[in-house]
């Protein structure tokens, strides 16, 4: 092959001449640090398919807010105060007398729910387009497990303002460890640091929230930008562009990264920017959704709030919980209910990847995976009784049959033939 | 320079090579699980965290019959109620729809490991955390409160578990086990202790 992405490019390739031995100070600067390499590479030399669609947006979006969470994170740890007595009221102090210190609050509490949409959004693309099978495994288990630490940076932050939702929500989820046999109990006293949910578990949080699992974060997000330039992008065709060369060696069906996709990128973070900016501004707590009203008034170890519902992205995952009579069965099938995304490269037996070229069969599926998906979440939202709890138990046989199925299905699903080149139309 | 040739001339032992390569990476391994230790144990509770866990004492005698209060024992409420005669024999004749009528998979003391789950059919000690996931039951005492065959006891709002008024857990219930039964003991006849009992503090 004659493009490699990683052990440095050959100096013919189009979109990125080999810089003429620069002199001055770049040169002396990509004598020392491979400025200009690192671009040819990565950006101007680095072909993606032409025929990305709205889909695409996701990946750099995810990023924007990676940076947006980070940037107003820092901020908010300028004024925030943890421990028990202080944490309430020093959230109060960054919404009424810190100069913006709502602004930075409402982003960053914003953020993470456009977080886990923008997330949530790319994960069903890898879906529709197959963008998990090989030999996009690691990239996806990598994603995988960006999702993983996401979830618990986003439980330990919404801990942080030690509100009542707070309190009762981590109550609820380290007791979640005390249901495994055995070590269970002895696992929630050192995970909490006390007898129950107190300032050592908030203050072990907040360290964890802000620097353990960002810097993980930032690992796992460049692993998974690493795997992503290793194997190329995936698109709608579910084609590997690779395969076709024109007679300069780069694909035939690739355009350059820069400027092409930057712009394209540039332009969805701009209607991004928008929408959250219209969030914030208007709808910060969006009815509920994105901050609840418990959480609105202090920690009492005396008092549950009348009904217990995590963040909506979690809601999917406890509607599992709690549709199940029995605690231990439910914390399993919990952690099974997320688990399961880790095997859906080894699960997909489907001949294509695109959801394009699939029959009926997958594409029922998807559709009863992603309407169980929503209405698990808006279940999870509700009390948990009567017809409610019913109709959890069956989206989530309908969710776990959608996996582990999925051998099956995928097998006997009457596949269309995938075209040679990807289906593309010049604009 | 000439150490050089002497050293390749000698013929490499790659199995004495292998044997101190595994042995410093085993040494490397068990100095770094060692050195992991005393961070893991700083999350343990710490002396200030025990030393406030100490038992708890409470003055029972103003409360009245079919009234609870709760009090604080290492951070959980602990419900106590002085249950009335009526209510002691609402505790009967519902064994069949319970998960663990006689508390054999249940947590408490062995002195409170019978059908009432208490030293004395009176009152009623109970750590107030849900079993299931640690909310906080609410009362609803009264027979018929919830629905027409309900026996009185009590409701946990988050996840719908129900226990009856000896804490025993309802089939049907997410929790699987009954509410748990704290050590606890009467020094005298108006005061109760939690977190003590004959065999000492917890």
């Amino acid at each position: 092959m004659a493009v490699k992405s990683a052990s440095g490019a050959p100096a013919t390739l189009p979109g990125g001449e080999a810089p003429a031995a620069r002199n001055g100070f770049w040169g002396w600067i990509n004598k020392r640090l491979p400025v200009d390499e690192f671009i040819r590479e990565q950006l101007t030399g680095y072909f993606a398919p032409k025929n990305f669609n709205i889909w695409y947006f996701f990946g750099s979006l995810a990023l924007v807010v990676l940076v947006l969470q980070l940037v107003t994170g820092i901020f908010l740890t300028m004024f925030y105060k943890v421990g028990e007595a202080s944490s309430f009221d020093s959230v109060e102090y960054i919404m009424r007398e810190v100069n913006y210190g709502w602004l930075i609050r409402y982003l960053h509490s914003t953020g993470a729910s456009a977080f886990f949409i923008v997330v949530y959004l790319h994960m069903f693309r890898a879906f529709l387009y197959g963008s998990y099978r090989k030999p996009r495994e690691l990239l996806w288990l990598f994603g995988m497990a960006v999702y993983l630490a996401l979830m618990a940076e986003a439980f330990m932050g919404y801990v942080l303002p030690w509100g009542n939702m707070s309190f009762w929500g981590a109550q609820v989820i380290v007791n979640l460890f005390g249901t495994i046999p055995g070590i269970g109990p002895g696992l929630v006293e050192w995970i909490r640091g006390d007898y129950g949910i107190a300032d050592a578990t908030l203050n072990r949080f907040f360290s964890l929230h802000v620097a353990a699992l960002p810097l993980g974060l930032l690992l796992l997000v460049a692993l998974h930008l690493v795997a992503l330039r290793r194997s190329g992008s995936n698109n709608p065709d579910g084609i590997e562009i690779k395969e076709k060369l024109g007679p300069d060696g780069t694909p035939l069906d690739g355009i350059p990264f820069h400027p092409y996709y930057t712009v394209k990128d540039v332009f969805g973070i701009g209607l991004f920017l928008v929408i959250l900016a219209i969030i914030v501004f208007f709808v910060p707590t969006l009815g509920g959704l994105f901050l609840e009203a418990p959480n609105f008034e202090p920690a009492n170890p005396l008092s549950t709030p009348e009904h217990i519902a995590p963040v909506w992205y979690f809601t999917p995952f406890y509607a599992i919980l709690r549709a199940v009579p029995d605690q231990r069965m439910g914390a399993l099938l919990m952690l099974l209910a997320v688990v399961s995304f880790l095997f859906m490269p080894w699960l997909d037996r489907s001949p294509v990847k695109s959801m394009r070229y699939r029959g009926w069969l997958s594409r029922t599926a998807l559709a009863l995976f992603a309407v169980s998906f929503v209405a698990l979440g808006y279940l999870g939202l509700q009390p948990a009784d009567g017809v409610y709890v019913v109709l959890a138990r069956i989206f989530t046989v309908i969710y776990f049959a959608y996996f582990w199925l999925m051998p099956i299905y995928t097998k006997l699903d009457p596949v269309k033939p995938v075209p040679e080149r990807v289906v593309y139309r010049a604009h | 320079m000439a150490d050089h040739a002497v050293v390749a001339d000698r013929e490499v032992d790659l199995s004495r090579r292998k044997f101190l390569t595994q042995a410093t990476i085993a040494t490397g391994a068990v100095g770094a699980a060692v050195a992991a230790v005393p961070f893991i144990e700083s999350w343990m509770p710490s002396e200030r965290a025990r030393a406030q866990g100490a038992p708890t004492e409470l003055d029972i005698s103003k409360l009245e019959a079919g009234q609870m209060t709760t009090t604080v024992w290492r951070r959980s409420p602990i419900y106590v109620v002085r249950r009335s005669p009526d209510m002691v024999k609402r505790i009967a004749g519902h064994d069949a729809d319970l998960k663990d009528p006689n508390s054999l998979k249940s947590e408490q003391p062995p002195y409170a490991k019978n059908e009432l789950r208490s030293r004395s059919p009176e009152f009623l000690v109970l750590v107030g955390t849900c079993t299931h996931l640690g909310c906080l039951p609410k009362q609803r005492f009264g027979a018929g409160e919830l629905y027409p065959s309900w026996p009185g006891g009590f409701f946990c709002p988050c996840h719908g578990s129900r226990f009856d008024l000896a804490g025993r857990v309802f089939d049907g219930s997410p929790a699987s086990i009954n509410l748990r039964v704290p050590p606890y003991s009467y020094p005298n006849a108006r005061t109760l202790l939690v977190g003590a009992d004959e065999k000492g503090a917890a």
